[in-house]
């Protein structure tokens, strides 16, 4: 069995997209849950510019994994700005311990 | 070939150890060599704006404001049980990687577009005009989200008591 280049980064993709829904569904700790959403982003871009660099329209993909990184980072300073002012007012970055209808 | 295949495992060990150790700024320093490997990547299948933008903008800048964070939120390892069982957890990933690959492989052997291509300047600007606009946008909340982070906590002050 051989693989392509395209299948080889499509192996690459699938295992970043699993280690982020790994760290969302399994991480308590707000921060990691950013380093999580962070490494599904890198995913989400690999993903676009594979698709570019396989339909032979390169440019759509590199123009759409520029707005996904843009979005991504501006997730990762609105949350760690979240998760600073949790910290500051809560006390703790631990995600159970923040819902308030189980008190 | 053998260095696509290389980067890649490297990536992936970055991007598990970001997950798996305690120290949150461990956590940072794996995340940041993961960027840095998928920027590698991109530039390798022909994209180098890109990855010149994930380079600065992904293992730059966002570690930078994820170590600048953990200064000041502190470190807070939680070494409690999990959010959800750990078999559950891998039985929900296995099953959505499953259902991308299966949704994703047909894409692979699909025929390339055979239109000329307009260049990068002209799709971004002209053709993705909207979403343009839409990341201005995105850029002004940022720096909103920039202030939140370095503002200070200012307790609420009490309600003055009327005077009788």
């Amino acid at each position: 069995m051989t693989f392509s280049i395209s299948g080889v980064i499509l192996i690459a993709v699938l295992a970043l997209l699993a280690v982020g829904i790994y760290g969302l569904l399994a991480v308590r700790n707000l921060i990691k849950v950013i380093v999580a959403l962070q490494i599904l982003a890198k995913g989400a871009v690999l993903a676009l510019v594979l698709a570019g660099y396989v339909r032979g329209e390169a440019n759509l993909g590199q123009s759409m994994a520029l707005t996904v990184i843009v979005a991504d980072t501006i997730v990762a300073v609105v949350g760690m700005a979240l998760a600073v002012q949790i910290r500051r007012h809560v006390g703790t970055l631990d995600i159970q311990a923040l819902t308030t209808l189980r008190r | 070939m053998m260095w696509h295949v290389l980067i890649v495992v490297g990536m992936v060990v970055c991007a598990i150890q970001a997950i798996r150790v305690q120290r949150l700024l461990i956590s940072a320093l794996w995340l940041a060599g993961c960027s840095a490997l998928v920027a590698l990547l991109v530039y390798l299948l022909g994209a180098p704006e890109i990855a010149v933008i994930e380079l600065s903008v992904g293992a730059g800048l966002v570690t930078v404001l994820f170590v600048f964070a953990i200064n000041i939120a502190g470190e807070e390892s939680l070494v409690v049980q999990k959010f959800i069982p750990a078999p559950l957890a891998w039985l929900l990933v296995a099953l959505s990687v499953f259902l991308l690959g299966w949704l994703t492989l047909p894409g692979l052997s699909a025929a390339a577009g055979s239109l000329a291509q307009p260049d990068f300047t002209r799709v971004l600007w002209v053709d993705r005009q909207m979403d343009m606009m839409l990341q201005t946008v995105l850029i002004f909340s940022g720096t909103l989200g920039m202030i939140g982070l370095l503002s200070d906590s200012k307790k609420p002050h009490p309600p003055k008591e009327k005077s009788a």
